[in-house]
């Protein structure tokens, strides 16, 4: 377990923001340790996507700012923000694979033109990653010829390729169907045992009981509860985050 | 020999042949330097800023709402005016030019549309930056999407490529309505060179479903 005296390799800064007159995010302030698991819990509209997505700036913060390893950064300059996004994986509820390129390219693409190496290099790459969450043999298809928990298995590989710091995932399975979930999660587990520091939204009940470090449940914009899952969705405990969750279904069977 | 034979292949296959060349010289310089600068005008009309969308948009409606024989005229007549004198093959590829440029924008522009704005937050979230997530990832989806619509606007130059004669420089058309003329035989001449029309547009479409062919994606429209 992470002691406070560590540096924190991702800090979030007093975040807050609002988007069409209302206010989606309050002064979100949080820390990731390395090989940390964190994971955002709370209804639709509390604030998980918007704040997963102002940690890499894809949506710019009204105030507050992030730090990675202790440096803080700037938005306002493009390069380094791009050097920054490059550390931070990020995957999406709905997988937005390039939808011209086939996986193995859509792997590879970022390696080529972003960490500027050889189309050689970067494919040998893009395979291992793409072996990694067990679609080698799916190189050559298309985003339109692969399953929902394909396509999310081939932007987890995409963004693992650039060797991020820290991973962000967005409801990883919320666009899947039932079946397909329990795939996605195991490369995730993978992950986690591998000590990837990761925050991730999620229903997912029984796969965050068995994974998170601690989680923080989300309510309009702040986070009123945090703890380790062991805690805070004790048996009879009084807590908002065992209450939500014992409301949603748990559809994870064995994961 | 029969006269008519003699007519068509000592008379009327050299002059459009002639003018075959000059069609050729006008279409293809046209089609390339309109596709570019719809592609300018297309991605000005969907992602500008500020006063260069509304530009681009005035100047999209301005070409494609007033007739292209009423722009060559100006260019080529008009122009003169105000002390620009243009030879007759200049202003007419430069009517197509503007043209076909203005056609291209609309698909261009409902092409660079239909990307999904996700594609767009992957390629940020991966460091792309906004030039390279232009040109790797917006334009190559866009550009096949926008292919068949493009390809239609240039088989279309094709056809009008003939109103290069009303400025005096003699293409096909121009050329057989010299011979037309000359010989009273209207009906022959015309035939002879839709004709030539045909092969052209022919050869153009046939090229451009190769192309669509060659750029198949599984999942890319059908």
């Amino acid at each position: 377990m992470q002691t406070n005296a560590k540096t924190p390799l991702m800090r979030v800064h007093g975040i807050s923001k609002s988007l069409g007159g209302r206010e989606i995010l309050k002064s979100i302030s949080l820390n990731l340790y390395e090989g940390e698991m964190k994971v955002l819990i709370g209804p639709s509209g509390g604030g998980k996507s918007t704040l997963l997505q102002c940690m890499n700036y894809l949506i710019a913060p009204d105030r507050g700012h992030i730090e990675l390893l202790g440096q803080h950064i700037d938005p306002g300059n493009h390069r380094e923000l791009c050097l920054f996004r490059q550390q931070v994986g990020m995957i999406f509820q709905d997988f937005n694979l390039f939808d011209h390129l086939c996986a193995l390219d859509n792997v590879s693409i970022a390696l080529r033109k972003v960490r500027g190496m050889s189309k050689k290099q970067a494919r040998e790459r893009a395979l291992s990653e793409l072996d990694r969450v067990g679609l080698a043999d799916k190189g050559h298809l298309y985003p339109a010829e692969l399953s929902g928990g394909q396509k999310q298995r081939v932007s987890i590989a995409r963004a693992l390729a650039m060797d991020p710091k820290v991973m962000l995932l967005d409801e990883p399975t919320s666009a899947l169907d039932p079946e397909l979930v329990s795939e996605v999660l195991a490369v995730i587990r993978g992950l986690a045992q591998n000590g990837m520091t990761m925050i991730m939204a999620t229903h997912q009940m029984g796969f965050t009981r068995s994974l998170a470090d601690e989680v923080l449940f989300m309510q309009e914009g702040r986070i009123i509860e945090q703890g380790s899952p062991r805690v805070l969705l004790a048996e009879g405990s009084k807590t908002r985050t065992l209450d939500f969750c014992s409301q949603i279904l748990d559809v994870e069977g064995g994961v | 020999m029969n006269e008519e034979l003699v007519f068509l292949l000592h008379r009327l296959i050299p002059a459009l042949n002639e003018g075959l060349i000059m069609s050729v010289k006008l279409i293809v310089p046209s089609a390339v330097l309109g596709l570019f600068f719809g592609v300018v005008v297309g991605t000005c009309r969907a992602f500008g800023r500020g006063i260069i969308k509304p530009l681009a948009n005035g100047y999209a409606a301005l070409f494609r709402g007033t007739p292209l024989v009423i722009q060559l005229f100006i260019l080529y007549f008009g122009l003169p005016g105000i002390g620009i004198y243009l030879e007759p093959y200049t202003a007419a590829v430069l009517g197509f030019t503007f043209c076909s440029a203005a056609y291209h924008s609309e698909y261009i522009r409902g092409g660079l549309l239909s990307i999904k704005q996700g594609q767009l937050l992957a390629a940020q979230a991966l460091g792309f930056s906004t030039l390279k997530t232009l040109t790797t990832i917006i334009i190559p989806q866009a550009f096949r999407r926008a292919l068949p619509g493009c390809g239609n606007e240039i088989v279309y130059l094709i056809k009008y490529s003939s109103l290069a004669y009303v400025i005096t420089c003699f293409e096909l058309t121009g050329k057989a309505k010299v011979v037309a003329s000359e010989s009273f035989r209207f009906s022959e001449v015309f035939l002879v060179v839709g004709l030539y029309y045909l092969v052209l547009v022919s050869v153009a479409s046939w090229g451009l479903s190769r192309l669509e062919n060659k750029l198949k994606i599984p999942g890319f429209g059908h």
